[in-house]
């Protein structure tokens, strides 16, 4: 049992860093801007972010499975412990890093390893979905910037109503953000440890049926969530008032859009609706959900007549396609190398 | 939760008109005032005087509770400091439009008859500047695009008011009517304060129409 942890602590690692980091994306200026207090916004986030997981993880998770299918629990470690700590060098640089793009890599890195073929179609599907989700995101942002400008402006709503109507907004979309965060990107902390899953399904009462893979992000989600608690107040002041300046309006505006993107990479729902009606599915992938919030802030400014957009950011993020997996795939490599030679653990099957 | 930031919302926004109305109704009486003033209206004038004193003590009670309220209850952080700017600012429109009457109870100066139209016209324009400022403040809680509109009003009163005291001020110094050098300083000086009303109700609009800019969305 030990061991076993042991080897998911590299995964559980990866939550903790994602919910330090990702958890500002959606709570970070209504923290910032003290429309929420910090508390209320990190237990909302941690609860929808579990919820999100166990209920709707699988779909983008099996995407990761499909590329790379990592059957040794000690590969599973090196390739989630490659994925962190190119997050944390990522985040060190001030890259806007995603946490999808690191374990892509660092899964990549372990079929090179194990002279597994790398499925270019799942792989072209996974790359072109993190160029489209910023870009998507831009475009909720722009319909919902013209939109809520519009209620706004014919409303006449008193500018104190308003803001109680804000902080409830915030903590709704807040909420819908956390669990397209948990859907989303759970397979990224916990997806490379499906095929090697220790955990056997229970049933409590009869009622409850936890599977071995929602067992999985469960912990994965918890993880995150204690990341959330114990790191991302720091990070939510940043984003809140460093970067991008935002009202707690467009706040609100961007929170839902990035999570609308987030959240259409990973419904199952969605994607079996879209099938049924015979239209082309959306995939489900693990998207990033720090450059949503970028293309969400770009498409504001886009709105507003494309003043201030920062292309210094965009050109960060499209560096950030290319060199985060290819760092992360470089690690992955040599560090399954050392464990395998080095410490004598299998790697692979 | 969003019961409790409604109800206190809700008081709060009648406060805030609570506290317009009272800016709003400084300025008739203080043109009610003058008027009575010039034209010797006497009793009419201490009346003005004694309302305006107490509108000004209200006023202030009502901003500090208002200021009280958006503080502990953390209502509208983003804005907060501007809303509590503008009420600071407004502030000073009753604040002088008390002054003046008060100078004027005080003073007694002494009104030739042929500035006396010119008199009540300044009054007139400097009280319809705070009407139109007060406005502008009410269009900024609730609709944001009309500000530059009464902004503009503002800025054209004021103008207007400009115009008329100068030329009180030139027919006080010209006309032979008045022999003392002192008794036209005193006419300057009044049409000074009295124009000072759209001066400080400029300014306000001022910083209505930067706080306007930050509020869109």
């Amino acid at each position: 049992m030990l061991k076993i942890l042991f080897f998911l602590s590299s995964g559980l690692f990866l939550g903790w860093s994602l919910g330090a980091n990702d958890a500002a994306n959606i709570f970070g200026t209504a923290v910032a801007t003290k429309m929420l207090k910090f508390y209320t916004a990190a237990i909302i986030c941690s609860i929808f972010i579990v919820f999100g997981a166990v209920v709707s993880g699988a779909g983008a998770s099996h995407t990761i499975g499909q590329l790379g299918s990592i059957n040794q629990l000690g590969g599973a470690f090196i390739v989630a412990l490659a994925a962190a700590v190119t997050v944390l060098w990522m985040t060190k640089a001030g890259l806007p890093v995603s946490t999808s793009q690191a374990i892509v890599g660092a899964i990549i890195g372990w079929n090179f390893y194990s002279k597994t073929p790398t499925s270019i179609s799942v792989l072209s599907k996974i790359v072109g979905t993190w160029v489209f989700s910023p870009i998507l995101a831009a475009i909720f942002a722009i319909i919902l910037f013209y939109f809520v400008k519009k209620i706004i402006d014919s409303s006449k709503i008193h500018l104190l109503r308003l803001d109680s109507y804000t902080r409830i907004g915030l903590i709704i979309v807040g909420a819908f953000g956390a669990y397209s965060l948990g859907a989303n990107n759970i397979g990224n902390v916990m997806g490379v440890f499906i095929s090697s899953s220790p955990f056997k399904d229970i049933s409590f009462a009869g009622i409850i049926r936890l599977s071995s893979v929602q067992q999985l992000f469960l912990l994965g989600s918890i993880a995150i969530g204690v990341g959330v608690f114990l790191y991302s107040k720091r990070v939510m002041m940043t984003v809140g008032s460093g970067i991008f300046k935002l009202s707690p309006v467009t706040a609100l505006i961007v929170v839902l859009a990035s999570s609308l993107s987030l959240f259409i990479f990973a419904s199952q729902s969605l994607h079996d609706f879209l099938v049924f009606l015979r239209l082309p599915p959306i995939p489900l992938v693990p998207v990033s959900s720090s450059q949503a919030v970028v293309g969400a802030v770009m498409g504001i400014s886009l709105a507003k007549g494309g003043r201030n957009i920062n292309f210094k950011k965009l050109g960060q993020i499209s560096i950030g396609w290319i060199a985060t997996p290819v760092a992360s795939a470089l690690l992955a490599y040599i560090a399954l190398f050392f464990m395998q030679n080095v410490f004598m653990q299998n790697v692979i099957n | 939760m969003p019961n409790i930031f409604n109800s206190r919302s809700k008081q709060l926004e009648g406060e805030i008109e609570n506290y317009l109305d009272r800016v709003t109704t400084s300025g008739l009486i203080f043109y009610e005032g003058v008027k009575a003033y010039v034209r010797g209206n006497k009793t009419k004038f201490e009346k003005n005087f004694k309302d305006i004193t107490a509108l000004e003590s209200e006023a202030d009670e009502i901003r500090r509770n208002i200021k009280h309220t958006l503080y502990t209850f953390m209502l509208i952080p983003e804005s907060r400091g501007d809303v509590l700017g503008l009420l600071e600012t407004l502030d000073d429109i009753v604040d002088i439009c008390e002054k003046v009457i008060e100078q004027f109870s005080i003073e007694t100066p002494d009104i030739p008859d042929f500035l006396k139209n010119d008199f009540i016209e300044l009054a007139e324009l400097s009280s319809k500047a705070v009407d139109e400022v007060v406005k502008g403040a009410r269009a900024f809680f609730r609709e944001i695009s009309m500000v530059s509109n009464y902004v503009n009003k503002v800025h054209f009163y004021e103008q207007e008011a400009d115009d008329t005291e100068e030329n009180l001020k030139r027919m006080a110094f010209h006309r032979k009517d008045i022999t003392s050098f002192s008794h036209k300083v005193h006419m300057r000086y009044f049409a000074e304060k009295i124009a000072a009303v759209s001066d400080v109700s400029e300014q306000v609009a001022e910083r209505l129409a930067v706080y306007a800019i930050k509020r869109r969305i």
